[in-house]
């Protein structure tokens, strides 16, 4: 349970850091490495060099930008519950990050972190796809972003380019009256989720769904939004029949992952039953609140 | 690499591999036993140490990552030698502790909980243990302990009346 030896760099700046990365093959980034450490320790993973950007200048930070809330990369998992913004403006990320391993560990883990570790039962990243967030990155000189629908690409892999520092993401800021539900299930609290679902709903005047927002985790790959549910119930008051019956047929396709813990058939099951759970909580937690 | 870490208010300067978790240089450089060494890959909480009063996991943190945070361990907490603080002395009095491997974690956990929140419910009393496994207890006493420990320094810091 000791990691292999490996060199140590913590620069100053990002275009330090990403030299850093594209002089070594196996440098890889570590932040909270509240992930990293452990599979380092057994020995699952090796990097070569590990650039730490836990402190990088400018990489922790809440802020509205436009009509969204953007979180800097490395900041703690921790600092984003507690804060202002994240509780006021995204009401479902403050419901998921409570969720997010132990008190402990969020205390050092980074939403950036997280979602470039893209494991498939991450929190961040359900709410991330579920509300369409988009996650900036530099590489060398040039600096992009990726939908969240197009940056989790199977188990532990994304879209980012192994040279890369995610360095925020944004998340868009529904002005309406909003309600949100997070659920999922797992041995125990905090452990790896077998299936979650996350659900963001905004009310009509008549109370009917004026739009909706509907992700599932951990059964499948990486997260998925259930575009088809969102459609067939926008615009409605839907009854459990039809929040259940546009469940079902969203994720009709999906090919649940299995294990020794979770069967597929169990997960399609949960997963079922939370999104649909998801949405009619939503809908009911839609008439206390309005988000501006 | 040569790293300076601040301990318990003392300033240490430390030879160390990066390799080297901030655990195992707190217990083999430092002499710092206090924290122990369970699962090392950050499951069982026993640890825990504070970093600027927050409850991380020193198994989980390159000891080269730790250099300008206030980090307090179970030795940090006593007023004296010899003596315990007012949490210690709450698991003493309601067995919140058996073979005492978790303890010092279980106690930094609790002591973070404390410092920002002084009259915890039992339920938020049991999430900030949830990363802190024991044994031995069935955890019972280790939650009567914190409230009591609330219950004592709510009582020891209340403010004169005007």
């Amino acid at each position: 349970m000791k990691a292999a030896p490996f060199a140590y760099s913590r620069p100053e700046t990002l275009d330090e850091a990403c030299a850093l990365l594209a002089a070594d093959d196996g440098a890889r980034l570590i932040a909270g490495g509240q992930t990293l450490a452990p599979l380092m320790a057994m020995r699952l993973a090796r990097p070569t060099r590990l650039v730490d950007i836990a402190r990088l200048p400018g990489l922790a930070f809440v802020r509205q930008d436009g009509d969204t809330i953007a979180i800097g990369a490395a900041t703690t998992q921790r600092a984003a519950e507690a804060h202002a913004l994240v509780r006021g403006k995204l009401p479902l990320l403050a419901r998921a990050l409570p969720w997010v391993g132990h008190a402990a560990t969020r205390a050092r883990g980074t939403v950036g972190g997280s979602l470039a570790n893209a494991d498939p039962a991450a929190e961040i990243a359900l709410v991330a796809v579920t509300l369409g967030a988009r996650l900036r990155y530099r590489d060398g000189a040039s600096e992009a972003e990726l939908a969240a629908a197009d940056f989790f690409v199977g188990p532990m892999v994304t879209a980012l380019p192994l040279t890369a520092v995610l360095t925020a993401v944004r998340f868009p800021v529904w002005d309406a009256r909003v309600g949100v539900a997070f659920h999922e299930m797992s041995a125990r609290r905090s452990d790896f989720a077998f299936a979650a679902a996350a659900a963001q709903v905004a009310l009509g005047p008549d109370g009917a769904c004026a739009r909706l927002a509907i992700g599932v985790g951990a059964a499948t790959e990486f997260p998925l939004r259930l575009a088809t549910a969102e459609r067939a119930l926008t615009g409605t008051r839907p009854t459990q029949a039809a929040i259940r019956a546009a469940v079902a047929e969203a994720l009709a396709d999906m090919t649940p992952m299995a294990d020794l813990h979770a069967s597929a058939d169990y997960r399609r099951r949960v997963v079922q039953s939370l999104a649909a759970r998801a949405i009619t909580d939503a809908i009911a937690d839609g008439g206390a609140r309005h988000v501006h | 690499m040569s790293i300076e870490l601040a301990v318990n208010g003392q300033i240490h300067r430390v030879d160390v591999e990066p390799r080297m978790t901030l655990l195992d240089c707190l217990r083999d450089k430092l002499l710092l036993t206090g924290a122990h060494a369970g699962c090392e890959h950050g499951v069982c909480g026993a640890c825990t140490v504070l970093l600027d009063g927050v409850a991380v996991r020193s198994c989980l943190m390159f000891c080269v990552q730790a250099d300008g945070y206030a980090i307090t361990t179970i030795e940090g907490l006593t007023p004296a030698p010899g003596e315990l603080s007012v949490l210690q002395d709450a698991f003493c009095e309601t067995h919140g502790m058996q073979c005492g491997y978790c303890t010092p974690a279980m106690i930094l956990a609790a002591h973070a909980l404390l410092a920002g929140n002084p009259a915890p419910t039992r339920d938020e009393i049991v999430e900030a243990i949830s990363g802190n496994i024991c044994r031995c207890t069935g955890y019972a006493q280790i939650v009567e302990a914190i409230a009591l420990a609330a219950e004592r320094l709510r009582g020891a810091n209340r403010p004169a009346e005007p």
